[in-house]
């Protein structure tokens, strides 16, 4: 039996803080928030260092390929534009796995999930009778009911199995690299079809959608196209974000990310909120997936190969995942850090052509994240022991 | 005759490629940790194999220096996940990404001369028919599976380290009360892991193809995640699955030259097909560690 006063969610507010803890007077906390501010930024700073390092050894001179990165990312109008592409989508990723994650469910299945976007959204494309802007609203959402229905068999197995989705969303990844390959590899499914007498181009890939659905643009120019995207991804990540803090489904969401277990006990479903969560996931990282289509491909590439490089995905799927680790799963955070990782991509791009490697672009990425795991654990470890210590003092 | 035997032969070396990280993995998994950055530890260990052997000239070399690599990747998950207790798919995500950024840069920068890895026969063993080339005449680093396949047994049913990761696989809470140090066997059995995985790293690169190429290891560590579920986290299960894997693996690359047609896509992702159906039949994971993948400590994100 559930007392009244917990079944009005307003009550149950009061349950689930966020993340505001009221220990501590307001001189404590923020002196707290200016040592963890400190330790980020001395953190990112040793992780950059040991990318300079890294570069100085290979004898690539750090400060050249710096700057080379921030020209090709921010230094013109084309390259900012570039960067902004690359911004929404892997914002558009990142805020489904943020609002997985907040649901307790770590969705690692995003390259996969967009493939499929990407798959779902040609097959529809090419079938549609009509063209025009409704056309492409059909194929990006044909690309985010793709992506979710990729998710749906790890969200079965972990609601009515017990398996880890973590697990299962990542071997889903490999499957679908493998369908991109064997759908563009044979004509009766997405192969390309060509006039009889032309040759085959090298790469097996999918006819090309007609022009018209290319994706409206905000401002075109020599070099760059700027999308809508970038509008979309921000106001889904703003919508999220309040939705997450102030709706009745985010309430849900949050408390089942903290124990699933009350959730049934105050008689909501679990499979509604962390499975409805994992959807979500997939159908975000779905959606970014025809964002990438209509936005500038217009078509499905993939040979036969075990790898990730060189895929549809085109690692999108990680980088969208590593945007919300860093932002620690907050849409809103994930603005600025999906911009920064957008311009760390479009930087990336230009390096090729001053002969540096840029691979170097993922390594940048990977120490980013951990560096930016250190003062958060540090601030939790530090927030628990607070804790910890006022209930001491209290008894 | 010589097909079957040729494509043995390269199953053979494919399982067992897939065996040393698959029971380093095992071992992990056991303690209750799902250390997806095997895949990070293998490539690893595969780029400082072939680089060093490449420079010294030694395999042997080129193979210690793999299960060095292999180690110090796993350190880093160790410290970051059971030490500070970040999350460890947070860790292991970061350092697949990570050592295929540096494997993949130093590689563009630098070239690579391949060694000579001697084969060795056993002798009488070889002329058994079918599976004796397959199984008794290989490079050398081969030979070390079958050591290391009764060796990772004993750890872990017949020594008290070997049971006390078990309990913390199994029941974290009741280990830690029983005076285990949850998080440090944890550690341990990472290391132990990337011990085993830079090994197979090291085999791939210097032993099996004598050279090394950006994303050489193309998914295989997660391969062995799907051998060590569907071996339901046992020894022996994990090698059948291995072997299961390996000649899947090998058909792939053998089928077109022998001019069977099977489509490569589902052979490759033949492994993850497996796996999840096995997942899918036998859920509910009887037989997993129970704490699998949970954290414990502190911190959560």
């Amino acid at each position: 039996m559930i007392p009244e006063r917990l079944r009005s969610d307003r009550a149950r507010l009061h349950l689930f803080p966020d993340s505001s803890h009221s220990t501590g007077c307001d001189r404590e906390r923020l002196s707290r928030a200016a040592y963890f501010l400190a330790l980020l930024i001395g953190c990112i700073a040793v992780a950059l260092g040991l990318a300079s390092a890294l570069l100085a050894a290979t004898g690539a001179p750090p400060g050249v390929v710096w700057d080379a990165m921030l020209k090709g990312s921010v230094g013109s109008t084309a390259a900012l534009g570039t960067t902004l592409n690359y911004t929404a989508l892997v914002l558009t990723v990142a805020i489904g796995t943020c609002i997985a994650f907040r649901a307790g469910l770590f969705n690692i299945g995003q390259e996969g999930q967009f493939t499929i976007g990407g798959i779902a959204g040609t097959a529809v494309g090419l079938a549609l009778p009509f063209r025009g802007i409704l056309a492409i609203v059909v194929i990006v959402v044909a690309a985010a009911v793709g992506g979710a229905l990729w998710a749906l068999f790890p969200a079965y197995l972990k609601l009515h199995r017990g398996v880890s989705e973590v697990v299962t969303t990542l071997l889903m990844d490999f499957v679908a690299f493998q369908l991109l390959s064997f759908v563009v590899n044979k004509p009766y499914l997405l192969g390309e079809r060509l006039p009889k007498g032309s040759l085959l181009s090298g790469q097996p890939q999918s006819n090309l959608l007609p022009g018209a659905d290319l994706l409206p643009s905000l401002a075109e120019g020599v070099g760059y196209r700027l999308q809508i995207t970038i509008v979309v991804a921000i106001a889904l990540a703003l919508v999220s974000s309040f939705l997450i803090a102030r709706s009745r489904w985010g309430l849900r969401v949050r408390a089942s990310g903290f124990n699933p277990h009350i959730m049934q006990r105050m008689g909501i479903r679990r499979w509604q909120i962390g499975g409805g969560a994992l959807l979500i996931s997939g159908a975000f990282a779905g959606l970014a997936g025809g964002f990438l289509l209509t936005g500038t491909v217009l078509r499905i590439q993939g040979g036969v190969s075990t790898g990730v490089v060189g895929s549809f995905s085109d690692n999108f799927g990680w980088e969208g995942l590593l945007v919300a680790l860093v932002a620690r799963f907050r849409p809103s955070i994930a603005i600025p850090v999906a911009f920064l990782f957008g311009a760390l991509r479009a930087g990336g791009e230009v390096l090729a052509s001053t002969g540096v490697d840029s691979s170097i672009v993922g390594v940048v990425q990977a120490l980013v994240v951990l560096a930016v795991t250190i003062p958060t654990v540090v601030a939790q470890v530090h927030a628990q022991r607070t804790r910890a210590k006022s209930l001491l003092d209290y008894a | 005759m010589s097909d079957v035997s040729l494509i043995a032969e390269s199953a053979a070396r494919l399982a067992s490629l897939l065996l040393f990280v698959a029971l380093g993995e095992l071992l992990a998994e056991r303690a209750g940790t799902l250390n997806i950055s095997i895949e990070g530890m293998m490539l690893a260990g595969a780029f400082s194999g072939a680089y060093v052997a490449s420079e010294t000239g030694s395999p042997v070399v080129g193979i210690l220096a793999g299960l060095s690599a292999g180690w110090l990747v796993s350190l880093i998950q160790a410290e970051f996940s059971h030490r500070l207790t970040a999350n460890q798919f947070v860790v292991g995500i970061a350092i697949n990404i990570l050592v295929l950024g540096v494997t993949s840069f130093v590689n563009a920068s630098i070239k690579l001369t391949s060694v000579k890895v001697s084969v060795v026969t056993i002798p009488v063993l070889v002329h058994l028919p079918g599976i004796g080339k397959a199984l008794f005449e290989q490079p050398w680093p081969f030979f070390l599976i079958y050591p290391l396949m009764p060796f990772t047994w004993w750890l872990l049913h017949r020594t008290r380290w070997g049971l006390e990761l078990r309990a913390c696989g199994e029941n974290p809470g009741s280990a830690a009360a029983t005076g285990i140090d949850v998080r440090r066997r944890r550690r341990q059995v990472i290391q132990v892991c990337g011990l085993y995985s830079g090994l197979g790293g090291a085999f791939l690169s210097v032993a099996l193809l004598g050279t090394f190429t950006s994303d050489m290891t193309a998914g295989r560590g997660f391969v062995a995640i799907a051998a060590v579920i569907i071996g339901s986290w046992t020894v022996g299960g994990t090698i059948i699955g291995a072997l299961i894997f390996g000649s899947a693996d090998a058909l792939r690359l053998a089928l077109p030259a022998i001019g069977v047609q099977l489509e490569p896509q589902l052979l490759i992702a033949a492994p993850y097909l497996i796996a999840l159906v096995t997942i899918l039949v036998f859920a509910r994971g009887r037989r997993q560690p129970r704490a699998l993948g949970q954290d414990y400590g502190m911190a959560t994100a």
